[in-house]
């Protein structure tokens, strides 16, 4: 697993990754009550806006980790928003992107690298 | 909610407590505040709603505005200090009747909203020639100078902002408070009064801000420490930061100045009808009346309404609101998710043309059209402490 600095995780598996937010973002975020994600063959870019995740408070845009194309979104998170806090970095993915260059994960950090980076925080 | 550095931020008397209750702290209108604790705003919003939250609001601006020379005539004397702030307002304040408490309104000379705020009147006879203000912590710097001012020279204002004030709010509230002070749940909704603790002088209003009964306490700095963690250790008691104090109020359909009402704002259009004096309004001179008797008779061209935002995404401030034929009609001032209803709600301003309740309208949220109904306010039924007559 690979994380971003705005705090998604991505996992690959052959050209497709999945991604959602951290523990730390899905922590920092509270309750999220509502999920707005793309649809099937949305074009995204790496750095770029790609969903949304809101709280009662607040809004926070999630960014794409890498560029590619969106094959899956999770549905389940219309009718239980509340699994991106209780499993943010399992039953709460939020996407899968067949990703147009697979090395662009080395850009990401690994877990190590992003635990330290929190400690910055 | 807009952050500031830290370090130029205000601490309030509960500052510690809240850090050491692992709150999540921002920085609101100057203050470092915590906008959360550990259950989070979804489960600390339900818990008032059930239970009793107990919420530090000490960045409020109370204050105090004492007549110079008292008569000793306890009527004369509050109708002469009523007299000196009544110019600015658009409530009935010579009419409050001991201990009682008054929501109302700041007016400049156009009849635009400078901000709501509370005034009381003190329960006992040796008191009168005083009142009791509570103004919204971003507006002190310009309410206190503005009331100072009228009364220079005749009444002192005193602020007393560097105590705490601490509000409980919920179904479970008055019998909380009732095991630490006594008399106080014997308080009738919209009076205050003084009581004892260990000693210590607290003035205890039945108010608040979340549409549940509850009480906000004005407390000095060394007894506010002990009074929030006795109260804090009752089990049917949880810390509750300003997130769900937001979204609480909206629920319970009630303004936020800087948000849903502002300078430019009437009292008709922003639905505050019930805050003006018809006394007043009767007698003439009042701040805005002329504003206030064309819009009754023309109808505002704007009013604000509740929203209930039938599909998608929570609509927040600042979206727009459309008719059915996504013609541009108005803006949210504020909105979010009700944890009450699990369903996004939302406040704004439209034409009267489109405020009836049940309107279809639409809001945009990230430039897509969302199905939404006007909804009558409140959309929780407000729970305050009214015994039947």
């Amino acid at each position: 697993m690979r994380f971003t600095k705005d705090h998604e995780w991505v996992e690959l598996n052959g050209d497709t990754a999945t991604v959602g937010i951290t523990a730390y973002a899905a922590e920092q975020l509270g309750d999220v009550v509502f999920v707005e994600l793309p649809t099937a063959g949305a074009k995204v870019e790496a750095g770029g806006e790609m969903a949304v995740v809101e709280s009662v408070k607040a809004a926070s845009d999630v960014f794409a980790p890498l560029t590619g194309e969106v094959t899956d979104a999770n549905g389940e998170l219309s009718d239980n928003p509340q699994t991106v806090n209780d499993a943010p970095e399992g039953s709460g993915w939020l996407v899968k992107i067949k990703v147009a260059d697979p090395a662009q994960m080395d850009q990401l950090m690994d877990r190590a690298a992003y635990e330290a980076f929190l400690g910055t925080l | 909610m807009e952050t500031v550095s830290a370090e130029a931020l205000l601490r309030t008397p509960l500052t510690d407590a809240h850090r050491r209750a692992g709150a999540r702290m921002v920085g609101f209108a100057g203050y470092d505040m915590p906008v959360q604790y550990a259950q989070g705003v979804l489960k600390e919003h339900l818990w008032t709603r059930a239970h009793a939250g107990l919420f530090d609001v000490s960045h409020m601006g109370p204050a105090f505005l004492t007549l110079e020379r008292r008569s000793g005539d306890p009527d004369a004397d509050h109708a002469a200090v009523s007299a000196l702030i009544e110019p600015l307002v658009c409530g009935d304040i010579a009419g409050l009747s001991p201990g009682q408490l008054r929501y109302t309104l700041l007016l400049n000379e156009d009849g635009g909203i400078i901000d709501d705020l509370m005034i009381g009147r003190p329960l006992w006879e040796s008191r009168q020639g005083m009142l009791y203000l509570v103004v919204n912590a971003a507006r002190k710097a310009v309410d206190f100078p503005l009331i100072a001012e009228a009364a220079a020279g005749r009444a002192r204002l005193e602020r007393a902002d560097d105590r705490a004030l601490i509000a409980i709010q919920g179904p479970e509230a008055a019998e909380v408070l009732g095991g630490v002070v006594r008399e106080a749940s014997a308080l009738g909704f919209m009076r205050h009064a003084r009581f004892d603790l260990d000693g210590s002088r607290l003035l205890v209003s039945r108010s608040g801000y979340t549409g549940e009964d509850g009480f906000e306490i004005l407390a000095l700095p060394e007894m506010a420490v002990k009074l929030w963690d006795r109260l804090a250790d009752d089990r049917r008691v949880e810390p509750v930061g300003l997130g769900a104090r937001d979204s609480l109020r909206l629920e319970a359909g009630l303004p936020l100045w800087g948000h849903d009402i502002d300078e430019t704002t009437s009292p008709v259009e922003a639905a505050l009808e019930f805050a003006v004096s018809k006394k007043r309004l009767k007698a003439g001179a009042m701040r805005g009346a002329a504003r206030f008797a064309r819009e009754r008779a023309d109808g505002p061209a704007r009013v604000r309404v509740g929203l209930k935002v039938l599909q998608g995404a929570p609509a927040r401030e600042g979206a727009p609101i459309a008719d059915g034929q996504g013609r541009g009609i108005g803006v949210v001032t504020s909105g979010g998710f009700s944890p009450s209803l699990g369903a996004p709600i939302a406040m704004g301003y439209v034409p009267p043309a489109f405020a009836a309740p049940g309107t279809a309208l639409q809001v945009l949220v990230r430039g897509r059209p969302q199905a939404t109904e006007v909804a009558s306010f409140p959309f929780t039924p407000h729970r305050y402490h009214r015994p039947a007559a």
